[in-house]
């Protein structure tokens, strides 16, 4: 399969790529959200015996349109004793980090903004700037909710993101390289059944981090109402419903590329596959907040420091040893291996896990 | 290296202080059952102290009954509890008939125990619903539920036209007989619920993360809830034996067979299983209940107004929220003298504070939630 490492000379020079890739990304990100937010609202609908939107358009597709038609029309008020500046900054701060991200994210052989060679090194650092913009937020609202929200996504950010970034060092390991590309290219089998339990890990702390369910304490519907945007209103909330939904789809890309093969599969295009990918696994987090109930924040860190972590530490460990005591074992026994690894840690660990309690005496 | 060292002086003298701080949840609020209000003092997101208000759907029903006829004090009974309007009613009418020395037909205690137990179902669909959800169970057992909620509702609808407020007991029976269709409905409900129930089960009973969030969380200890006099599913899932409807049989309740479902140590989870199996108790008694309809009247000969006789009487039922009496009090006129409402939903509430106490705030959502209040009766 003949695939070019580079980003490809096409359209010409170097201004007009970025130009027509940049403009290609954002569409495609702002298009993939509306999509998105209509494919939850209906998916959920239907696991949850109900409807809906089905007004607006064939089987209510126009309905986010509709819903940044009124936003956009909502009156935007600052609390009077907030910080005016830091809560107009707010919103920017954090939807402009995820749009970046997306610029080392491959749609296809060479399909790509900047084909960065610290690619996914860059995703974990830039993507984590959104939490500064999120805190930004809980801050200048001066409110308390807004305020506890915020700082439960702070402490969970800072306890998700070493499990995260090590379950992605075993893909490093895997494909011997940073860039996303590489990585791509590198999976002749996906990587999901190489690193089953790097996968799970990976899947678990990205869920903390863009705050979906059983995670999304920090908005927290039933306890704090809508955690760190409570004050904010019209196109400003609608900045931040944004950011929920492009959190979401770059993880679910993310996901995509780094286990699931990329835009690599038979019969289909190449874009479309990628697409198939990002939608699967979208589809999956949207399965889960259907389903589970939310954790509390101090099973969250639990789960993070006494669970994810020692796991994405035995991971790496595990991943190493293959690569360099067993380099010439076929890559479908290791695959057996590690599945077999991954059901028995987690099985075992689980076990140390005691549930219910946490009182403090007061 | 003097601006450093004069730096790092500072920063010894700036000692980190924490205090406790105020948050005011409710009385709008989405997990706050209507109007309830709670002032909480947190450390960080430890719950120090907690001060319930109420009294924000306050309506006064218990001074408005003193200006109308008994009769007339029945739709006042609906607007207490409306997620269960029925029972509300049976309670009262039970109360009226004691003080007056009217008889009920046969018949119409069979309806009323058949309308009371789909009451029970309705209202602890709610309960069991709604505290899923404070969870953090996006909405869909919710949903579910009153997918389900709404078939009774069908049912009710049938009977007496109304879906929330029902004003259907009477004293001396029901307002009408239960119409044609209304047997063959309820056979095919009892036929399906119990696969529903089932099917809430399969979803989130053995859930790893609902243990985590629900075993163990906002214990009512055996002394305290019985020290507060709670009752119903709190009662019971603090580990007490306690029901109504075999510790005092009221109508006709003695003839069935029913098991009553209690907790072990009063946690959160425990109050949600007690309601579940509760479920499945009632439809043990409906089966028995339509089993042993009787034909005959729905309504005895009552006089328009009543005129009871000078004297007091205290009627209690086990509503869905525990043990709900009416106070009444007759002067020989037609509206009762005084009329005072031992209201479950209030009297389980006293207990929050201590239960809460040391609890995180997600805690506190789900112990309120797992109390299962109806704002409507606390206040009245």
């Amino acid at each position: 399969m003949a695939m070019q490492m580079l980003p490809p000379d096409w359209p010409g020079n170097f201004w007009a790529h970025w130009a027509i890739f940049t403009v290609i990304i954002l569409v495609f990100v702002l298009a993939t959200v509306m999509v998105f937010i209509w494919f939850e609202r209906r998916a959920l609908a239907i696991m949850q015996a109900r409807l809906g939107p089905n007004r607006a358009g064939p089987f209510g597709i126009f309905q986010p349109v509709a819903d940044a038609l009124k936003v956009m029309l909502k009156e935007d008020i600052v609390p009077a004793a907030g910080d005016k500046i830091v809560h107009w900054l707010a919103p920017v701060v954090a939807f402009v980090p995820v749009l970046m991200v997306f610029a080392v994210v491959p749609f296809q052989g060479g399909a790509i903004l900047a084909d960065l060679n610290i690619g996914i090194l860059y995703v974990v650092a830039i993507s984590s700037v959104t939490v500064v913009g999120v805190f930004m937020a809980g801050w200048a609202s001066n409110n308390k909710y807004s305020l506890l929200g915020a700082m439960r996504q702070v402490a969970s950010v800072v306890s998700y993101e070493i499990p995260v970034v090590l379950s992605v060092v075993g893909v490093i390991l895997l494909a011997g390289s940073l860039s996303l590309q590489q990585i791509v290219l590198a999976q002749d089998i996906p990587f999901i059944l190489l690193q089953p339990l790097g996968f799970l890990l990976f899947f678990i702390g990205a869920l903390a981090e863009i705050n979906r369910t059983p995670f999304d304490l920090m908005e927290a519907d039933s306890e704090l109402v809508a955690g760190f945007h409570i004050e904010y209103s019209g196109m400003k909330f609608a900045l931040f419903y944004l950011v929920e939904y492009a959190e979401a789809l770059v993880i679910s890309a993310i996901v995509a590329t780094i286990f699931l093969g990329g835009w690599r599969g038979p019969f289909l295009p190449p874009w479309l596959w990628f697409l198939v990918k990002v939608g699967l696994v979208f589809f999956v987090i949207v399965w889960i907040r259907a389903t589970l109930p939310r954790v509390r924040i101090d099973q969250l860190m639990a789960l993070a420091w006494k669970f994810l972590f020692p796991l994405a530490l035995l991971n790496l460990l595990i991943t190493a040893v293959e690569i360099l005591v067993f380099p010439a074992v076929s890559p479908w026994v290791l695959v057996g291996v590690n599945i077999a690894i991954m059901i028995v840690l987690v099985i075992l660990w689980s076990r140390l896990f005691k549930l219910g309690g946490g009182r403090v005496n007061v | 290296m003097v601006g450093k060292s004069k730096a790092m002086e500072a920063a010894k003298e700036i000692v980190i202080k924490t205090e406790p701080f105020v948050v005011n949840f409710g009385p709008a609020h989405p997990s706050t059952h209507g109007v309830f209000r709670m002032r909480m003092t947190l450390d960080g997101e430890v719950i120090v102290d907690m001060e319930p208000v109420f009294g924000y759907l306050h309506r006064g029903i218990e001074k408005l009954a003193e200006e109308r006829t008994y009769t007339g004090c029945i739709p006042l009974t609906d607007r207490m509890d409306y997620l269960a309007s029925m029972s509300n009613n049976f309670a009262y009418v039970l109360a009226v008939e004691k003080l007056a020395g009217i008889p009920v037909p046969e018949r119409a205690e069979y309806i009323r125990v058949i309308m009371a137990e789909l009451q029970r179902i309705a209202s602890h669909l709610i309960a069991v619903g709604a505290f899923l959800n404070d969870c953090g169970a996006f909405m869909t057992p919710f949903v579910y539920m009153l997918r389900e909620r709404e078939k009774i509702l069908d049912l009710f609808d049938m009977v007496c036209g109304q879906r929330l407020t029902y004003n259907y007991m009477r004293v001396g029976g029901v307002s009408q007989d239960i119409p044609d269709e209304f047997i063959p409905a309820l056979k095919k409900f009892l036929k399906e619920m119990p696969g529903w129930i089932n099917e809430y089960e399969r979803l989130l009973k053995e859930n790893e993360i609902l243990l985590a969030r629900a075993k163990g969380v906002g214990i009512l200890s055996r002394e305290l809830a019985i020290n507060i006099s709670a009752s119903g599913p709190v009662l019971r899932g603090s580990g007490v034996k306690w029901d109504i409807r075999r510790a005092d049989p009221y109508s006709i309740y003695d003839r069935f067979d029913f098991d009553i479902p209690t907790g072990t140590v009063g946690d959160c989870y425990d109050r949600y299983r007690v309601r579940i199996e509760e479920m499945r108790q009632s439809l043990r008694i409906l089966r028995q209940a339509m089993k042993g309809l009787p034909p005959g009247e729905a309504r005895s000969d009552v006089p328009h107004l009543i005129r009871p006789p000078v004297g007091e009487a205290y009627a209690r039922i086990e509503a869905p929220k525990g043990e709900l009496g009416f106070y009444l009090v007759s002067d020989n006129s037609i509206a009762p003298y005084r009329f005072h409402v031992r209201a479950p939903a209030l009297i389980n509430l006293t207990a929050l504070s201590d239960m809460m106490r040391g609890w995180k705030i997600a805690d506190a959502i789900i112990i309120f939630g797992s109390i299962d209040i109806c704002m409507g009766e606390v206040d009245r």
